[in-house]
């Protein structure tokens, strides 16, 4: 069995989650890889672990990944393929289910697990349950959680090249530019970091306590639902049931004693460290690793580390 | 300039899910049911443009059970003009949905197809992409800004790290994010006017689209909770584990 | 902000509040006159979505009202089939025998185990089929009264800022205007206490006593199960002072309603009705029903316990309160839904004669309530409650057999209230701090995990519907006399001190409020004051509350 990864890749890197979707790959057969944009990109996906041909799709009309297009492309490639597999980022949800209904199959979104060729376990409601579901479909299209499966190696593998003319498809979209968020902060969703305050805070002044720590770690700044209560920061940067839900690899919890409601936004976190003055706080019941201690203390501490 | 909404029927966005005791799947009965919260951006998002002049009307639609026509009734009260019913089994598949809404486009020939980008329920994020591939139509998806003009409908796009920006011919699939606006609240006055705007009911069956869903469910389960870690006694230590052991800094 | 320019619609009756009163209010009204047009709110973001009670109920209102309620679908599916009243100790129990002679008033022959909430939501069916106009989701805000009459209520304006100021949605509520407004709202509803006010409704009149119920809702294994099983308690881990027990009662699909109730005359400031209502579930004869099962569900509602001493006057120009917003509920027997289904049924027939004779204030509604066998329920019970508290629970208790076997309810004397909830703390310095055990994460919880069950949420950019009338009373008397009691009798989390320490002061969270009432009735001075929030802010009760 053979799966074609349509590798996403941004300003000539490809993206690490879509050595994750290689990584899930290879547990279900062969690997082809499609890859669009300049010979950059080609170059770096040959020597991706596991990958044994790439497909280089140059035409001008895939350089800005619009869907219309490549789903297109995707669709003509299919018939050597039982798995076709993307990140479930806006590039793989974006061409993927597009794929999907020219190709007349239910696609399977944010694969968590595979436990065979045809079963997978996915997150529903937002992370409240995991669905396992079988496809009867003859191909399976599939994206891929990226914190569920560790990036496959970047180095590694010899792959064959093959370059692809341009498939038909009515022109109906223009990509028309890409603006990359400039803030110096990354946003709460899609950090890598998040680096949170509660009431433990204390104040809206000293909540900036954190601005160090973030800065050094390229961090979004979080909050308990407690701190924005407290007017310590605006709404938009809560984090939990009623806030923004997120996950990124590492959720750092800053004198936050742990409700639920600000659990069930940051539980699927890869890694969560605690530090809070309160050895029975309930946020110890969740974090990898936790500090107990004041806060005001150990953050200039950490900084200061980190900076070595 | 006619806007099509699609719009789905799903458990309250404050409702924790309750997975099932036998592992079929989540707990629906007796629970809150609410619109999509995408589709309600949606729906805010194609009455806006009508009030702007841009469009002519807007016709909400509905995939699924008898009790969807509490969510088409609610947007009719924010403001869409009439609303279709197509009655099938509780959770039809996006590729099913996909396939109905592609007749309803072949009759009603909207200029603009909005919807949510994805439903809060089954987390697919599918079915208009899917709509945009059967229709042969370009997609806008994610969309938190847009603009017609000229026959075109630009779309700022969230990508993963910014806002891209493309332009569709018309016409075209929009599916709506968070930020594309701010559903207004329905007031009194509209809800009551709601009910006496038409909504017309078929059957999926009679639209010759065949609902057998593709994917069974083999079960649904909880997460598994997380753990207690360990706790450290200093700073170094701590740097230390994440560094060389979860390796995240 | 200004006075907004509001929109007006007009109604021949408006009822506030979606409950069992307030639906079957609707449901006569339509049923004695098709031409009565019937407008009713519910601040909830649908019906049932607020309703918390036991619930145990007595079929007799429904069948009086809907006496096809069986071919029709009615959720009464789990009739009572086995009661035991049980006195606790701290580790063991005391069965009371021949129930039905002792305490006849707990005898549930003929009862039915019921979810509420989905008894509400199909009422509301049968409402609507009638032809009423259901508006879930829409807050009575304020009471309109010209030349001394009520006209009607204003719902509650939508997209307002924390700051007070309209946001991007603002929509401003609307003149719901009536011939006639019932009040439904249940216990300590906010409009009734303006209307109450007002019109000096309770001149005369005992001070309304309340209780605090606390519910949660489990599954539990099949095996487990006995549809049907209703057991009660009182005791432990109430002092003799204290009124207050238990309840547990196997209905639905493997489901047991569980929940305590506490008279809010309680004495002590450290009382918690929260961790009482845990650490129930850890004596054996609770525990032994809920171990292997989950919590599904949680909630909290005040109810008013003053019978018939406390009722107010019913009626004023313009309208009637009804159910538990007058104080209907028969303490006894810990049931308030027949009683509350009958006034409203009989409030509707004073409405609709007095629609017919143009007559100004329904006030029939006060003689057809003394020649209801609500009357002759209410007055039986009269004297229990307030033997609880004058001789406390023992003493209260065998008042209780003794007046239901000697003078049946019909002895030439009445009990009174002396005290309003708000005056029985004593200060927090001479009184024993409970020893609560920790929640275990299976049988037992926290407050947060327990309201995030609840599914409370209230838009979070609005204005904090919770006042303190005079701020600066917190220090001197919540915190310096009590000790902030607020932190401790709220079931839902709401009341925090926040920097203990250094400079203690209240900290609000407002989303966390279940619309439960309790501190607009226990706060020492009354210093706070329950507004509603938007509409369709609150709890979001599932099926099975």
């Amino acid at each position: 069995m053979t799966a074609l990864v349509l590798l996403d890749h941004e300003g000539g890197q490809i993206r690490k989650a879509a050595l994750s979707a290689v990584a899930a790959a290879t547990k279900l057969g062969d690997v082809h890889v499609l890859v669009t944009g300049d010979a950059a990109v080609v170059l770096a996906a040959v020597s991706i672990a596991g990958v044994s041909k790439v497909l280089h799709a140059a035409d001008a009309r895939y350089a800005h990944d619009l869907a219309e297009p490549l789903a297109a492309l995707v669709a003509s490639l299919a018939g050597g393929y039982d798995h076709i597999v993307a990140a479930a980022g806006a590039f793989g949800k974006n061409v993927l289910p597009r794929t999907a209904a020219l190709l007349d199959v239910q696609p399977i979104p944010d694969v968590i697990s595979i436990e065979s060729a045809d079963t997978f376990v996915r997150p529903i409601y937002a992370g409240n349950a995991l669905a396992t579901v079988r496809s009867s479909d003859a191909k399976k299209l599939l994206t891929i959680r990226s914190a569920a499966f560790d990036p496959a190696p970047a180095k590694g593998g010899s792959a064959t090249v093959e370059t692809l003319p341009g498939v038909d498809s009515p022109e109906v979209s223009r990509f028309e530019g890409v603006q990359l968020s400039t803030s110096d902060r990354p946003e709460l969703e899609s950090a890598r970091v998040v680096v949170s305050g509660g009431r433990g805070m204390q104040s809206e002044e000293k909540f900036h306590t954190l601005d160090p720590l973030a800065d050094v770690l390229g961090a979004a700044l979080g909050a308990s639902r407690a701190a924005v209560d407290s007017g310590f920061v605006p709404n938009e940067c809560q984090v939990g049931q009623t806030g923004k839900i997120v996950a990124p690899d590492l959720y750092m919890a800053f004198g936050i004693s742990g409700a639920i409601q600000h659990l069930a936004g940051m539980k699927d976190s890869r890694v969560i460290v605690a530090v809070n003055k309160d050895p029975d706080a309930p946020i110890f019941q969740v974090a990898d690793y936790g500090v107990v201690g004041d806060l005001f203390e150990i953050v200039p501490q950490l900084v200061n580390a980190l900076k070595k | 300039m006619k806007i099509l909404v699609p719009v789905k029927r799903v458990v309250d966005y404050n409702i924790k899910p309750r997975v099932k005791a036998d592992g079929s799947g989540v707990e629906t009965a007796g629970v809150k049911m609410s619109m999509n919260p995408f589709d309600e951006i949606a729906v805010e998002e194609a009455v806006r443009l009508r009030e702007k002049g841009a469009a002519s009307e807007v016709v909400v639609v509905s995939v699924g059970v008898q009790q969807a026509q509490d969510t088409l009734r609610t947007a009719l009260a924010m403001g869409a003009d009439r609303a279709i019913l197509v009655l099938s089994d509780e959770s039809p598949e996006p590729l099913a949905v996909a396939k109905v809404l592609k007749k309803l486009v072949d009759k009603e020939e909207p200029s603009l197809v909005i919807l949510g980008k994805q439903a809060i329920d089954d987390d697919m994020n599918a079915t208009g992409q899917m709509l945009a591939g059967f229709l042969g139509w370009g997609q806008g998806t994610f969309a938190s800004k847009v603009e017609l003009a000229e026959g075109r409908a630009r779309v700022s796009r969230e990508v993963d790290g910014g806002t891209e920006e493309v332009s569709l011919s018309l016409p075209a699939i929009i599916t709506a994010d968070l930020r594309l606006n701010e559903p207004r609240y329905a007031s009194l006055p509209n809800i009551m006017k709601a009910k006496k705007k038409p909504l017309e009911t078929l059957q999926a069956a009679d639209l010759g689209v065949d609902m057998t869903p593709r994917l069974t469910v083999v079960s649904v389960a909880e997460p598994t909770e997380r753990k207690a870690g360990i706790k450290l006694d200093s700073v170094a230590e701590l740097v230390e584990k994440l560094r060389n052991e979860a390796k995240v800094i | 902000m200004s006075e907004p320019v509001r929109e007006s619609m007009e109604f021949d009756v408006v009822i506030v509040g979606g409950g069992p009163a307030g639906l079957a209010a609707a449901i006569r009204l339509r049923q004695l006159s098709p031409e009565i047009n019937v407008c009713l709110i519910e601040k909830g973001s649908e019906i049932g979505a607020h309703i918390v009670s036991g619930a145990v109920i007595e079929p007799r209102s429904l069948t009086e009202l809907l006496p096809d309620w069986r071919e029709r679908g009615a959720p009464l599916n789990t009739p009572v089939t086995a009661e035991d009243m049980l006195y606790l100790t701290r580790n063991s129990s005391l069965r009371v025998p021949m129930l039905d002679r002792f305490m006849p008033h707990m005898a549930n022959h003929g009862n039915y185990v019921v979810s509420l909430g989905e008894v509400c939501r199909w009422l509301a069916a049968q409402a609507e089929e009638l032809g009423v106009e259901i508006y879930p989701g829409f807050a009575g805000a304020d009471v309109l009264i010209e030349d001394n009459r009520v006209v009607g209520v204003v719902t509650g304006d939508m997209g307002v800022g924390r700051d007070g100021e309209p946001g991007p949605n603002y929509q401003p509520g609307m003149e719901l205007r009536a011939r006639y407004t019932l009040f439904g709202e249940g216990c300590r509803g906010s409009l009734t206490k303006k209307v109450m006010a007002h019109y000096d409704l309770r001149s005369g009149v005992d001070p309304q006593t309340y209780g605090l119920g606390i519910k949660e809702v489990w599954e539990i294994p099949a095996e487990k199960h006995r549809p049907g099983l209703v057991q009660h308690s009182f005791g432990w881990p109430m002092d003799n002072n204290t009124y207050g027990g238990a309840w547990l009662y196997h209905f639905g699909e493997n489901l047991v309603s569980y929940g305590f109730v506490i008279g809010l005359d309680y004495a002590n400031p450290w009382l918690s009705p929260f961790d009482e209502m845990q650490r129930v579930k850890l004596h054996p004869a609770f525990r032994k029903h809920l171990e292997g099962g989950r919590r599904i569900a949680y909630g909290a509602r005040a109810l008013s316990e003053g019978g018939l001493q406390s009722l107010p006057r019913l009626t004023f120009p313009g309208g009637a309160l009804i159910g538990d917003s007058a104080g209907f509920l028969n303490v006894p027997k810990i049931k308030g839904t027949h009683t509350a289904m009958k006034s409203g049924m009989l409030a509707a027939e004073a409405v609709a004669e007095a629609l017919k004779a143009e007559r100004p204030e329904p006030a029939a509604f006060t003689d057809k309530v003394r020649r209801s066998w609500l009357w002759q329920e209410l007055r039986g019970a009269r004297n229990i409650r307030p033997a609880f508290a004058r001789f406390g629970a023992r003493g209260g208790a065998v008042y209780a057999a003794l007046d239901a076997m000697l003078l049946r309810g019909r002895a030439p004397w009445t009990l009174h209230f002396q005290h309003k909830d708000n005056e029985t703390l004593k200060p927090a310095s001479v009184c024993a701090k409970p020893d609560y055990p920790k929640p275990d994460g299976t049988l037992t919880f926290d407050r947060l995990s327990s309201v995030f069950l609840s599914a409370t949420n209230h838009e979070e950019d609005q204005p904090v519907h919770l006042h303190l009338r005079n701020p600066s009373l917190w220090k001197t008397v919540n915190w310096d006399v009590f000790h902030a009691p607020e932190a401790r009798y709220c079931p839902a989390g709401v009341y925090e001190v926040a920097d203990e320490e250094t400079a203690p002061r209240l900290q609000i969270n407002a989303q966390n409020c279940v619309h439960c009432k309790t501190c607009d009735i226990k706060d020492p001075t009354q210093n706070i004051d329950w507004t509603t929030p938007e509409g369709g802010g609150g709890p979001n009760y599932p099926a099975g509350m």
